[in-house]
């Protein structure tokens, strides 16, 4: 059993790295791995020390961290102290698993306690830490009295609270009613007759089967075939996800299945819908939710209800090429060996052919070493292309089956992929009408040769060529695409049809003119043929193509814009050529320096010309104040004239007015007086 | 007879000059009458001229390119000019329309009208 199991965790290795699959798999490494990430075994809630200690039991892990000191402390106080329900309940749950050193006295106390406390619970969920606990105590300390003396009484009080469709309300007051609080209650039903001090009555017992399957009814499924439970309405106490409630209704189950005598008629398909609701998941990033599955599995394997057969295939791409084997893996859902079995394939099909099978009714053969179903080889009928290949289980042991939730037909895509040969491509420039090869070359397209050719506007070009599947039958992939490259970056891309056997296109370069922008010169083409199932998809350059075309007209369309290359948008820009008037024609400088001399001259000749006039300053005045006067005058227009200079300078408009301003109304002043003084004196001269 | 027609060939192309010389002559005379202060507003005026007749020259020879300028400063001259004209219309004493108006006066116009003039003639220049 180990050796087997030991192989199983290898195989489960290499199941791990492989692609992942739609139909899900067993519980592999990675949820190893991930498991001793979430979980530390250290922390101060108990709930969350005993999820942690219960998953490393279940998923058996080496390299646990190990915690078990502390831990056993903070048990003892819980159990001896009066502590919570809750504590309670989870501080036996750990001890359970590490079993600590408790004494047995530690023991009768708690449990004389929790027996006094059992009648006076009126909630649902302190009933279920009550009797979980207690259930508990009997497993760990045998000797301790642990029975119920009024089982029927708790019973019944469990029972009161449960719904007609198979729901449980979590208290008396509450109206309420919840699938996880079915779970709760279904699991302290369990327990409760499991401590009973005589046997419970069974109509009782099978009125809670009958719930159980009432339950079932409301189950909820997705259409792959997924069953899981989920909470109709918010939830009075926290709202619970489909997750916890889905796994704390087979917590309930399950336990109840265990203390009960007779079978409960479970359907396989929906044990085996929630066996694929866990696995869905993949690997959960929290620690509750991933102890919730962990346990789930474990408890779906644990014999109570059918155990869930999972078929998974470790790669679902097969290569004709490489003459790969289809491989099948049946484990159950903790990755564990499934019981002897074979696996069949009922039919295969192509995805575009659903009526006809390809393959019918095969038996894979077991490779017991490896432990895989194998088909060696695919027959010649299968070629490249999307199947749908329908396997089914079937057990050895006939009488077995109602032990395994199996599962009808599971439908799994496979992709067959090989080599496609490309032949037969020839390229020819064709006359228009006649339709005659003027130049017709053969390519060999696995090969990197190319070809030149040259046509105008008047002819057609041709390029046919053929794809074969290794098993000789035409193929037609998804892409084939020619495209036309232009030397100035302009591209044309066609589809190329198949006609029959054959992939053909016609260029008809009449009509293509347009379409071209009128750019005649070097085309390049390329080839472009892909498929998801062709090994050897291909972009190959054929050559090249000088073509002819007419003058664009003048209402031809305008060429748009090439698509930038998006790392150029960052890139320098191209340089700007500003363009400046050409600057005046400017004299030479002596000539200018010159006039500049001869303007000077006129004043000079006016300066000379005062001179012999006999200009004089007789009529200066000659006392003080006019005198002042005079001088104010002739220094304000002097000023006036500095200020001009220094506008055409320097200056700008509005300084030089507001500078103005106050020259002039200076100069107005003063020559006003002096003016006025000479004109008074002149006067009186006159009058004189 | 041909001695009187001979001297007096020569005597017609020398008298237009001697008429011209003598015009002149008589002009200037005429002109010296007048009183100083005309005459230095009238060897301003001739100044203003002259230097516009120069500016007129030099754009001539080199183009019209920076064409305010040359705007500028010619009409700065010209304006000049009218403006000392005007005045001496106002300072002319035999003239019987400005009697009343004192020189002192016409030439605070004068002034004025020359600070306005070349505040424009300035910006102008560029």
């Amino acid at each position: 059993m180990a050796t087997i199991l030991a192989k199983f965790l290898l195989l489960l290795f290499t199941i791990s790295i492989c692609n992942a699959v739609t139909i899900p798999t067993p519980i592999s490494d990675s949820h190893r791995s991930a498991a001793l990430q979430l979980f530390h075994g250290s922390s101060s809630s108990l709930e969350e020390t005993y999820e942690a200690l219960r998953v490393f039991e279940i998923l058996a892990l080496e390299n646990k961290p190990d915690v078990s000191a502390a831990t056993c402390q903070n048990v003892v106080e819980n159990l001896g102290s009066s502590s919570s329900l809750k504590d309670l309940f989870y501080a036996l749950k750990v001890n359970g698993i590490l079993k600590c050193k408790v004494d047995r006295a530690v023991f009768q106390g708690t449990a004389s306690r929790l027996k006094a406390t059992v009648n006076d619970a009126s909630t649902l969920v302190d009933i279920y830490y009550t009797i979980g606990s207690l259930v508990l105590i009997k497993d760990q300390a045998p000797n301790v009295d642990m029975l119920l003396a009024d089982a029927d009484g708790t019973f019944h009080s469990i029972k009161a609270l449960s719904q007609s469709d198979g729901r449980w309300r979590y208290s008396s007051d509450n109206p309420e009613s919840s699938t996880y609080a079915a779970g709760l209650a279904l699991e302290a039903l369990a327990g409760v007759i499991s401590l009973a001090s005589s046997e419970i009555d069974q109509s009782r017992v099978n009125t809670v089967k009958s719930d159980i399957l009432k339950l079932f009814d409301s189950i909820q499924k997705y259409d792959d075939g997924t069953f899981y439970f989920d909470e109709k309405f918010g939830g009075g106490r926290e709202h619970q996800g489909s997750l916890s409630t889905t796994s704390s209704v087979v917590r309930g189950v399950t336990s109840f299945a265990a203390v009960t005598s007779g079978k409960i008629d479970l359907p396989g398909d929906k044990v085996l819908g929630l066996a694929k609701f866990f696995l869905g998941i993949g690997v959960p990033g929290s620690a509750k939710d991933f102890f919730n599955q962990v346990e789930s599995l474990a408890l779906l394997e644990s014999k109570r209800v059918p155990i869930p057969l999972v078929l998974s295939l470790p790669a679902t791409v097969y290569s004709l090429s490489k003459k790969d084997q289809l491989k099948v893996t049946v484990n159950t859902v903790l990755g564990s060996a499934a019981p002897p079995l074979t696996v069949k394939l009922v039919r295969a099909f192509h995805t575009d052919a659903k009526g006809s099978a390809v393959i019918e009714g095969k038996e894979l053969q077991y490779d017991q070493s490896r432990g895989l179903h194998v088909l060696s080889v695919f027959p010649d009928n299968v070629d490249v292309g999307t199947y749908v290949f329908v396997f089914e289980i079937v057990l050895h042991d006939s009488g077995s089956e109602n032990d395994y939730a199996i599962g009808g037909q599971i439908h799994v895509p496979i992709y067959v992929t090989g080599i496609v040969k490309v032949s037969n491509a020839e390229i020819a420039v064709l006359d228009s009408d006649l339709g005659s090869d003027e130049t017709q070359k053969t390519l060999d397209l696995a090969g990197t040769d190319v070809v030149s050719l040259s046509a105008n506007h008047l002819q057609k070009s041709r390029f046919s060529f053929q794809l074969t599947t290794p098993h000789g039958r035409a193929f037609k992939p998804r892409q084939v695409l020619l495209k036309l490259r232009h030397e100035t970056k302009y591209e044309h891309i066609f589809v190329v049809r198949n006609t029959g056997k054959k992939f053909e296109i016609i260029l008809d370069f009449l009509g293509l003119v347009d379409k071209f922008y009128y750019l005649s010169g070097r085309y390049d083409f390329e080839l472009t043929v892909g498929d998801a199932v062709m090994e050897n998809s291909f972009l190959r350059p054929l050559g090249h193509l000088e073509l002819d075309l007419p003058e664009a007209p003048e209402k031809a369309a305008r060429l748009p814009p090439l698509p930038v290359d998006p790392y150029s948008r960052y890139g320098p820009k191209a340089e700007i050529g500003h363009l400046f008037r050409a600057p005046e024609k400017r004299p030479p400088q002596n000539v200018s320096l010159a006039f500049l001399i001869l303007t000077l001259l006129p004043f000079i000749g006016f300066l000379v010309g005062l001179l012999r006039l006999g200009v004089n300053f007789k009529n200066f005045p000659s006392s003080a104040v006019p005198a002042t006067y005079a001088i104010l005058f002739q220094l304000g227009v002097a000023a006036v004239l500095l200020l001009y200079v220094l506008f055409w300078l320097k200056l700008d408009l509005f300084t030089t007015l507001k500078a103005l301003g106050f020259l002039g109304a200076f100069l107005l002043f003063v020559g006003h007086r002096i003016l006025s003084h000479l004109a008074s004196t002149s006067a009186k001269l006159k009058s004189a | 007879m041909a001695r009187t027609s001979s001297s007096s060939s020569p005597s017609s192309s020398s008298s237009i000059t001697k008429d011209a010389q003598d015009l002149l002559r008589a002009l200037w005379s005429a002109y010296s009458a007048t009183p100083t202060n005309l005459k230095i507003i009238d060897l301003y005026v001739a100044f203003a001229v002259f230097t516009a007749l120069l500016q007129v020259v030099y754009m001539a020879l080199v183009g019209t390119f920076p064409f305010n300028s040359f705007l500028s400063g010619v009409l700065s001259c010209v304006g000049t000019a009218v403006l000392a004209v005007c005045l001496r219309i106002q300072v002319n004493k035999e003239n019987k329309e400005f009697k009343d108006l004192a020189p002192e006066r016409a030439f605070a116009d004068f002034v004025l009208c020359n600070v306005v003039l070349h505040l424009v003639i300035i910006n102008f220049l560029g």
